[in-house]
Formats: C-alpha cells, sequence, structure tokens
C-alpha cells in the first residue's frame, strides 16, 4: 500500500471520490425531480406532456451516456457557449450533472411508472370519483401506494448513477477513475492493488445504499 | 316522492369500445329523491351507464345532465361534478394506505377545503351511520368486505353528495355480509337520497326502488315500477332473465 502511503496519492484518492460523490448528490436529486415530473406526464390524461414524456425516455434512455456527457462538453459548452461557471473543474462538473440528470431522469421516469402501474386502477378511479383533481389523485393516493414498487428500481438507479458518475472523467474532470488511471500509469507495480482499492471503494459506498432502499421499500409497503 | 326537474338526463347517450356498441340510444330520466335499479345480464353495458354519469367514462354522443347543467368535460368543473356525485364500486376501492376515518376526511379536506377537525367530527357521525365507528382508525385492509363496503359508502356520502350511484355494491361480498350494507343502502333510499343502483338483489329493487330498469346489449328495454315488472316484464329478454335469476 506505499501507493496510497504517498499524501499527494491520498488526496488524489479523496477528491477523486468527493467528485463522484457530488455528481451522484446533485443528479441524484436533479433527476428524481424530473422523473417524477416525467412520469406525471407519462400517465396524464393530456397527449401532448405524454408525448413529451415518451420522447425524453426513447431519447435519452437509448443513447450511450458517453455521448451524451461529450455532447454536453463539446455542444453546449464549446458550440453553444454555455459556460455553467468561470471555474474550469466546476464547469466540468456542472456539464456533467447536466449530462448525468437528462439521462438518469429517463431512468427515474419508467421506475415510477412501473410503480405507478402496480397500484389498482380503481384506487385512481376512487379519487378521481370523490372529485380530486389528477395531480391530487397522483401526489395523494398513488404515489404513496406506489412506493415500495418505486423504491427498490430507484436504488438501483441510484448506484448505477454513482458508478455512471465516472463517465465525467472523459471531460476533464478528475474523478476516482481518472485519478486511478494516472496512479496505475505512474504505478506500474501496484496496478492490482490500486485497481483493488478502487473497486473496493465504490463497493463500500454502493452495498449498503442497496440494503438502505430494499429495508425502505419494505417499510414503504401497503397493506391489501 | 319525484318532485321538480329531474335530477339526473340522459338523452340519446351512444358509447362504443372500438366496435363494440356498449350503449345504444340510452335515455333516462332521475328524479330528485328517486331510486332507480338497473338490472340486466352481464355485459349489458350496466356499469358503463353508471360511470358515463359521473364521466368515468366519456361518451361518443347524446347528452347527460346533472342538475340542469350537461356534464362538463374536463378539468375544475368536472371534478366538482364528480364531488356531487357518490359513486360506491363493487371492489369498494377505499385508499389502501389511509385509515377508515382518513378515507371519509380526505374528499371533505381536499376537494371542499373543509378543516381537518370538521370534516374528522362529520366522518366520525356518518361512520356512527352505517355501524362502524370503532373501526375509525384500521386500514381497510383489516375491515371485513361488508365493513370496507360500509366505509366506502361513508366515504361518498361525506361529500354531501346530490346523488348516489352504486354498481354492484353486494357482489364481491360473502352472502352473510350482503344485509348489513343493503340495510344501509335501504336507510338511504328512505331519507330521501337520489340513488342509481345497478345490483341482482331482487329484494332490494322489490322494496326500496321506485322504477326497475332492464337493460340487455347496450338499450334499455324496459322501465317500470318494481311491482310491475317482477309481476309482469313485457319483453321476451325480461322474462328470460328473471325466470333464470328468480329460480335460485
Ligand atoms: N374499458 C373497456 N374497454 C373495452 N370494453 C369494455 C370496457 N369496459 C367494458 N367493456 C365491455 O363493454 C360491455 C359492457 O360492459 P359493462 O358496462 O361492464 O357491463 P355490465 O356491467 O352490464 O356487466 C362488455 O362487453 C364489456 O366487456
Ligand atoms: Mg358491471
Amino acid at each position: 500500500m506505499h501507493v496510497f502511503a504517498d499524501p499527494t496519492n491520498l488526496d488524489a484518492y479523496l477528491s477523486g471520490f468527493l467528485w463522484i460523490l457530488k455528481l451522484t448528490g446533485a443528479s441524484a436529486v436533479l433527476a428524481l425531480v424530473l422523473g417524477v415530473l416525467l412520469a406525471a406526464f407519462r400517465v396524464s390524461p393530456v397527449p401532448v406532456l405524454r408525448g413529451f414524456g415518451a420522447a425524453w425516455v426513447n431519447i435519452f434512455r437509448n443513447t450511450p451516456l458517453t455521448l451524451i456527457i461529450f455532447f454536453c462538453y463539446f455542444g453546449l459548452y464549446t458550440t453553444l457557449g454555455l459556460t455553467l461557471s468561470d471555474d474550469l473543474d466546476l464547469n466540468n462538473y456542472w456539464l456533467g450533472v447536466v449530462g448525468l440528470s437528462v439521462y438518469t431522469a429517463a431512468f427515474v421516469c419508467e421506475a415510477v411508472r412501473s410503480g405507478v402501474n402496480t397500484v389498482p386502477a380503481g384506487q385512481a378511479e376512487a379519487a378521481r370519483a370523490i372529485g380530486l383533481t389528477f395531480f391530487q389523485t397522483l401526489r395523494i393516493v398513488i404515489l404513496p401506494q406506489a412506493g415500495r414498487a418505486v423504491v427498490a428500481p430507484l436504488g438501483s438507479v441510484l448506484i448505477a448513477l454513482c458508478k455512471n458518475a465516472t463517465i465525467v472523467g472523459t471531460i476533464g474532470l478528475i474523478e476516482a477513475s481518472s485519478v486511478m488511471k494516472d496512479l496505475i500509469n505512474s504505478n506500474g507495480d501496484a496496478v492490482i492493488a490500486i485497481f483493488a482499492v478502487f473497486a473496493g471503494t465504490f463497493a463500500a459506498l454502493l452495498i449498503p445504499t442497496g440494503y438502505f432502499f430494499g429495508w425502505l421499500a419494505n417499510r414503504l409497503a401497503v397493506k391489501r | 316522492m319525484t318532485t321538480g326537474e329531474p335530477l339526473i338526463v340522459l338523452d340519446g347517450v351512444n358509447k362504443w369500445f372500438g366496435p363494440l356498441h356498449v350503449l345504444d340510444d340510452v335515455s333516462l330520466s332521475v328524479g330528485r329523491g328517486e331510486v332507480v335499479v338497473v338490472i340486466g345480464p352481464s355485459g349489458s353495458g350496466k356499469s358503463t351507464l353508471c360511470r358515463t354519469i359521473n364521466r368515468l367514462e366519456p361518451i361518443n354522443s347524446g347528452t347527460i345532465t346533472f342538475d340542469g347543467t350537461p356534464l362538463p368535460a374536463e378539468g375544475k368543473a368536472l371534478a366538482k361534478l364528480r364531488s356531487e356525485v357518490g359513486m360506491v364500486f363493487q371492489s369498494f376501492n377505499l385508499f389502501a394506505h389511509k385509515t377508515i376515518l382518513e378515507n371519509v376526511t380526505l374528499g371533505p379536506v381536499k376537494v371542499r377545503g373543509e378543516k381537518p377537525a370538521a370534516a374528522r367530527e362529520r366522518g366520525l357521525a356518518l361512520l356512527d351511520r352505517v355501524g362502524i365507528a370503532n373501526q375509525a382508525e384500521k386500514y381497510p385492509a383489516q375491515l371485513s368486505g361488508g365493513q370496507q363496503q360500509r366505509a366506502a359508502i361513508a366515504r361518498a356520502l361525506a361529500m354531501q353528495p346530490k346523488a348516489m350511484l352504486f354498481d354492484e355494491p353486494t357482489s364481491a361480498l360473502d352472502p352473510e355480509m350482503v344485509g348489513e350494507v343493503l340495510e344501509v343502502m335501504t336507510s338511504l333510499a328512505r331519507d330521501g337520497m337520489t340513488m342509481v343502483v345497478v345490483t341482482h338483489e331482487m329484494g332490494f329493487a322489490r322494496h326500496a326502488a321506485n322504477r326497475v330498469i332492464f337493460m340487455a346489449d347496450g338499450k334499455l328495454v324496459e322501465d317500470a315500477p318494481p311491482a310491475e315488472f317482477f309481476a309482469n316484464p313485457r319483453s321476451e329478454r325480461a322474462k328470460d332473465f328473471l325466470s333464470k335469476i328468480l329460480t335460485h
């Protein structure tokens, strides 16, 4: 473990994972808000909104994330001049957050929509029959009951998001996988050890996340 | 019992599900305080008829008027209309994640903007009226079918509806629970509630209904007072149907 005994390397390792956590955190919040909104669009009675939701999912779910992140950098930033921060790292960070969010929102939308479909149709009918509006029905009656069926797949989406955050390394943000590549390049004798430390760190972050979402899903279960 | 202008008027209503003509030129009017029982073979369009009255199903042609106004197509006006028409489903459809009392107070609070405390008090009184006040804090899954259906009736009544629609309210119940639900419905009828009731409970039709409507293949075939309908059905379809259900 001589590699990580060097304070410079240790700093790089920590700052790499800090970027991963920041990317995951901001993108998770944005993707959740956007994804729930898209899911509401997709089950709404308004054809235009349904079409918009479906188009979003079809476009972003079927485009490789690498392409989306490249587009954010070369398309939004280089070509269209969209600058999200004067700091170069922060600009790359926010471009990455945009790409990760629009991509992950498509998966959040589908997780929420499939959860909504597990709620019996009679629940929405009863809600409409007492005069609740579409959004009230969704918020008060459907989504709370979709909870269990939504939370477990959302856990998987979050885990995927965290690993996908490494792709932002391709536009110059020195996140964990970029740090790993640098360390391997300069420490050819410790390749396996370096790899194990980085993989182990991801596992240490994500395995508890998976268990947490499983536990949460059980707590949210609704008896029928 | 019928006074003034009718509360519910269907005029030349047609409804298709794809190629299937489920409601075929149906015209019907229900007076204030009137109890109309709808019977007919399975698939004849009884549920669809019921569901068009609060526009859970939109219609293809014809008009439906409720309390003097044509049914609104969308949005707030439609939600308001629905809040004035109570609906009771075969499968109860109580909100599974809410207690019985919350089921009953949800509409008054969220749709009418009633104060929670006032809604609660009224809700408890309604649960008492249908005989399940002691179940108020339980969840639907903890109640028997008969209790759930009575809670569903209380939920509909909490909106102080001008009319109530019942779609086979006792069909999903074990036989020993049918009576307790019919009893609540009979008392509602006696208190002057306007009711459209799809049911195969002929005892209820005889004793509580002002009129019996017989449907077949999406058409309204007969419309008569219960005594007359049961003693003397005019159409072959109705005779055939009655002979089948009354022999067992
Ligand atoms: N949502 C629907 N889509 C397509 N067909 C339907 C739908 N609902 C009912 N139907 C059909 O319409 C006909 C009438 O149904 P319904 O009104 O439920 O009859 P009833 O309540 O008298 O048994 C049936 O043939 C049924 O299969
Ligand atoms: Mg039916």
